[in-house]
């Protein structure tokens, strides 16, 4: 296949970036979306080119880490998985693949289509966590009964792997469904509910501070988000936020 | 106030309890408007008790008034904090992948709906508050239905009348069900809402429209 591609780049963080046009060819359909960037890196670096730094760990859909908006989308065409998991089987010869990092004012870019996600981890470190001694008195967590649907619900919310295809989907670069489903782990289990309401409170404060947008329910994330999380988190967190609010 | 624009879900939550009291509104102005096509003196009667009812002139009519002027002062500062939330903008984004349209130009719809407003309080409210209070006119149980035929004569404010009621139930299609889910209510009821929100997004403002091209064609024909 021949592909035309359309890159942005960008030196660093306080430089303009732009787009930059590339073309390949030979591109097989069995190849992963990453694995036709590294060709591509591996062309510019012969042809003593700075190479195009992205953002990748895993590559088998887990980390999370492989932020690309891939033709006006998260993570490309098809839904439910990561960029990495993508093949260029999804692609035709001749077509014209624009990629770009996600864009949010919360993600600055770091360079190319790298973004700076820290926003996530301090969501994270406001509350998304429970107090458990450790010094050698743990108790096991099968001791406690759990309903078999909270546990399935809360399992489902805690497959988040926190890679921002919510924002960068969301019109609004609304971060609701992350912060959500970090909610909603542990609201959905006796362990969690002894913090649940300072937890969603610093939350929500720690997301509002980041710059994240306001939900207006567009369900852009729900299509996009490569778990699955659902809605039902969000309005779940709402419900823990305004009982929250009201004890005060 | 200030407390409530810094939470992004009290924003939210403002914009929903808003909305969903406008809805409300809209069921009970619509039940008024139509006996205009039903009975001409059923609607004078209600029309009258409107106008002159000092709980709902003084009381119900601020509170209204209020309602809408949050709802659309909040949809504004909303749509302006989640443009700058995104930064640099995208070269390519495609909304339409997977979001409908409606739910992605709730700004646009509300944004008509809030001129057709501004014609609907010159047509009808600043006519009643001259009438009343300004050239001190005594009161007259029988004048409503007349008033309003007159008003639909012209065929422009008619059509206008007509393309604000589609754009109300666009806005009404994502609004209606969407304020539940902001409001935390996303359960087993949810696909029964989200059908109610349908039936009523399409039937009210159709309804309306119904009500508007009546009395401009009803005239014409006899
Ligand atoms: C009779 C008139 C109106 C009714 C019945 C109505 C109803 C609603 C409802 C129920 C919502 C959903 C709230 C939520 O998602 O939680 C909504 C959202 C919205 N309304 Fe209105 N509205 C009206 C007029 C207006 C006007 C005049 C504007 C002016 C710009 C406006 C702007 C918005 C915006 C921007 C949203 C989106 C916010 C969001 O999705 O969260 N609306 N409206
Ligand atoms: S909710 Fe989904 S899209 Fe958002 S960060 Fe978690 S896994 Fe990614
Ligand atoms: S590289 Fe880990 S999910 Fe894609």
């Amino acid at each position: 296949m021949k592909i035309y591609l359309k890159i942005w780049r960008q030196k660093d963080a306080a430089s303009k970036g732009k787009m930059v046009d590339y073309t390949m060819e030979g591109i097989e359909g069995d190849m992963s979306f990453l694995e036709m960037l590294d060709i591509l890196n591996e062309e510019l670096i012969t042809k003593g080119e700075e190479p195009i730094e992205f953002d990748h760990d895993c590559r088998e859909g887990i980390c999370g880490t492989c932020s690309l908006q891939i033709n006006g989308r998260p993570h490309g065409p098809d839904t439910m998985i990561t960029a990495c998991q993508l093949h260029m089987r999804s692609f035709n010869d001749g077509d014209t693949i624009t990629i770009e990092p996600f864009r949010a004012k919360a993600f600055p870019v770091i360079k190319d289509l790298i973004i700076d996600r820290t926003a996530f981890d301090r969501i994270q470190q406001a509350g998304g966590f429970i107090s458990v001694n450790t010094s050698g008195h743990t108790i096991d967590a099968n001791s406690i009964p759990i309903e078999k649907e909270k546990a399935d619900d809360s399992f489902y919310a805690a497959a988040c792997i926190g890679c921002g295809a919510c924002v960068a989907a969301c019109k609004n670069a609304s971060a609701m469904l992350f912060t959500s489903a970090k909610v909603s782990q542990f609201a959905l289990l006796p362990q969690g509910r002894v913090e649940a309401t300072d937890r969603v409170l610093n939350m929500v404060r720690q997301m509002d501070i980041e710059g994240f947008g306001n939900c207006t329910n567009t369900g852009a994330c729900e299509v996009e988000c490569p778990k699955g999380i659902s809605l039902e988190n969000i309005a779940r967190m709402n419900r823990e936020y305004l009982s929250a609010s009201l004890k005060g | 106030m200030t407390k409530l624009i810094q939470s992004s879900i009290a924003r939210k939550v403002v914009m929903a309890l808003s909305g969903i009291f406008l809805v409300l509104f809209l069921a009970l102005h619509f039940t008024i408007n139509f006996t205009s096509v039903i009975s001409p003196d059923t609607f004078n009667e209600f029309s009258h008790f409107m106008g002159y009812n000092p709980v709902v002139q003084f009381l119900m009519q601020p509170i209204l008034i209020a309602g809408v002027v949050i709802h659309f002062v909040m949809g504004i500062i909303l749509e302006i904090q989640n443009n700058r939330a995104r930064g640099v903008k995208y070269v390519q984004f495609k909304g339409s992948a997977n979001a409908p349209w409606v739910s992605r130009n709730m700004i646009y719809s509300g944004a008509v709906v809030l001129a057709f407003l501004g014609l609907h309080f010159y047509d009808f409210w600043l006519h009643e508050m001259a009438f009343k209070y300004v050239e001190v006119n005594p009161e007259d149980p029988t004048r409503y239905y007349a008033e309003t035929v007159e008003k639909f004569a012209p065929i422009w404010r008619t059509v206008l009348y007509v393309i604000s009621f589609g754009l109300l139930s666009l806005h009404l299609w994502h609004g209606f069900a969407s304020s539940f889910q902001t409001m935390g209510l996303n359960n087993k009821y949810t696909p029964a809402i989200v059908n109610f929100t349908k039936i009523y997004a399409v039937a009210i403002p159709l309804g309306f429209a119904f009500i508007a091209l009546y009395h401009h064609f009803n005239p014409i024909i006899h």
